[in-house]
């Protein structure tokens, strides 16, 4: 099975690579809006979306306990947005109109190249190798320099719709993320001078990252989030304001701004939107993950590779690729949906704020922060690894 | 007029931050995600109604099975929005209930303007018509609106007589008394 895979010609395996993650990305982008509302929903202490079911499956005993979950709200909601009128405002440029949503989803699913999202023990070389579609050693610079174009969509869907709530959502997205992409990117940079050590070669690949918390040793094994707090907490606090997240939804407050940037859109075209804002939640999460959460191991100090050395004294079956592969993915997903979880739980935890006190916190809270982060990290690991 | 100044304490580095206060905020959250849910899912669930409830209105027949109803129309009258129409019918000589003299032929309340108001059941000498606890109306057209004599004989059931008026009419009409 493997040998017909590999003797395939590099560019449809590649094309088959990306296909499969995509067709699994997606599907979770749209079952986090699903998420999203039964979380809402509990925690204001109704039992939320509980009800559709297609009859033929209701017959089936056991059933029940996936309706309560509600999860054929999500085929439901799916097909709502399928078979809805499409209704074109008459004052719009139609061709910048359809492409804004277009334009969301590209670099939302585009980022996930570049994110290693596992890794398998290659007994050949007796290491762990990278599950990632382009392992490329420029990570986390491409994964910023794309994931921040889908601001584009947002200003163009603004712009497009020719309405005045709208385009001051575009507008406020664009500052936003200006405001949070600086202090964000100075925030991790602690992270890679930790992991790459003087002298060495140096890279931005997010995998070297979680090496550099796989290694044996009180500091080696230890994750980010303990070493490097600030960066971590200023890191998150960017990634809800690069996600428009609540509480820095500024691009669609309902509250002042009706819809923000999707007023004028429904049906599918809305639904890509929130596809894409999930999706961009999913790489931001990731990226979370594998920088200061140790990515796919699933303990502090404890490593993929000595969970699977463990495993494999028990049945050798786990120190398959495939095997080690699903089990480094599962641990990843799992951080990953928890991260997500605790997205949709500070939406309603937290106010959102004023669009002054967003500029405010970001240019006079953040940023001096995380460049004093940065000036603090780099003295103490110069002084660590003179020593 | 004397001023009282209210200190306002400075807030603290922690307060500043606002961690504290978000993780606290989160807590709160937390423990509402895994309370029990408080909705009523209705159409299993239905609320617990209080006696004294004005829900639709239904006429009632007396423990003999009777039309309490004469047909006097003062609830006709009565209705602010004019929701009831009775066409008033006389009770066959032969009848059992002869000495009832009077029983509606047709008896309507458009449910479509029915206010709820209770005054019918108010007005009503023989406490034929009743609010009850029936609350959920709803139908596919106009004419489904329009609750007949039968369909609110149904809704109404029978409920128990204090006075037994007609009965004792009788007793005295037998005992030869017809002075009424």
């Amino acid at each position: 099975m493997s040998e017909f895979y590999f003797s395939l010609p590099l560019l449809l395996r590649l094309a088959l690579q990306g296909v499969a993650v995509i067709a699994v990305l997606f599907p979770l982008a749209g079952a986090c809006s699903m998420a999203e509302r039964k979380v809402s929903a509990w925690i204001q202490g109704r039992p939320g979306p509980s009800r559709a079911i297609v009859p033929w499956l209701a017959w089936i005993p056991g059933i029940g306990f996936l309706q309560r979950l509600g999860v054929f709200h999500f085929t439901a909601d799916g097909g709502k947005m399928f078979l809805k009128e499409d209704v074109i405002p008459g004052h719009v440029n139609k061709f910048y109109y359809y492409l804004a949503p277009l334009v969301a989803v590209v670099p939302a699913l585009c980022t996930v190249v570049f994110v290693p999202f596992g890794a398998y023990w290659d007994a050949a070389t007796a290491m762990m190798k990278p599950i990632i579609l382009a392992n490329t050693d420029i990570g986390i610079l491409a994964v910023f320099a794309v994931s921040s174009l889908g601001v584009y969509s947002l200003i163009l869907a603004g712009w497009a719709s020719n309405s005045k709530y709208p385009f001051l959502g575009g507008v406020r997205a664009s500052a936003q993320l200006i405001s949070y992409e600086l202090s964000m990117t100075l925030s991790i940079l602690p992270v890679f001078l930790w992991v790459n050590v003087p002298g060495g070669e140096g890279t931005l690949s997010l995998f070297a990252v979680v090496e550099a918390q796989t290694q044996p040793g009180f500091f080696g094994g230890m994750w980010n989030i303990f070493l490097m707090p600030l960066s971590a907490f200023i890191f998150m606090v960017a990634l809800f304001a690069e996600t428009n997240r609540q509480p820095f939804d500024m691009p669609e407050s309902e509250a002042d701004l009706v819809g923000g940037f999707h007023t004028e859109y429904g049906e599918l075209k809305w639904g890509l939107f929130f596809v894409a804002e999930y999706a961009h939640m999913f790489i931001g999460s990731g990226v979370f993950m594998i920088l200061f959460c140790g990515g796919w191991n699933p303990l502090p100090w404890v490593s993929l590779a000595d969970l699977l050395g463990w495993l494999g004294g028990f049945a050798p079956i786990f120190l398959n690729p495939v095997v080690s592969g699903l089990i480094a993915i599962g641990i990843f997903l799992a951080k990953l949906i928890f991260s997500i979880f605790v997205f949709m739980w500070v939406r309603w935890t937290l106010p959102r704020f004023r669009y002054d006190q967003v500029m405010k916190m970001g240019w006079q809270k953040l940023l001096p922060l995380s460049i004093g982060n940065l000036i603090f990290y780099a003295i103490a690991i110069a002084i660590i690894e003179r020593s | 007029m004397s001023f009282k100044t209210v200190e306002r304490k400075p807030l603290t580095l922690a307060e500043r931050t606002y961690i504290p206060q978000i993780l606290g905020g989160m807590k709160t959250t937390f423990k509402h995600l895994v309370k029990p849910k408080e909705t009523l899912e209705y159409p299993e669930a239905r609320p617990a109604i209080l006696p004294g409830y004005r829900g639709v209105p239904t006429l009632v027949m007396d423990p003999n099975g009777r039309e309490k109803c004469v047909s006097c129309q003062l609830c006709e009258f009565v209705c602010p929005p004019k929701a009831i129409r009775i066409k008033p019918g006389e009770i066959a000589a032969e009848s059992t209930n002869a000495h009832v003299e009077k029983a509606p032929e047709e008896f309507d309340i458009d449910m479509l303007r029915c206010i709820y108001c209770g005054l019918c059941q108010e007005v009503c000498p023989e406490e034929a018509i009743w609010l009850q606890n029936v609350f959920s109306v709803s139908g596919y057209s106009r004419d489904e609106m329009v609750n007949n004599k039968q369909r609110l004989y149904e809704l109404g059931g029978t409920l128990p007589d204090q006075h037994f008026k007609w009965d004792k009419k009788k007793a005295a009409e037998e005992a030869g008394n017809d002075a009424h």
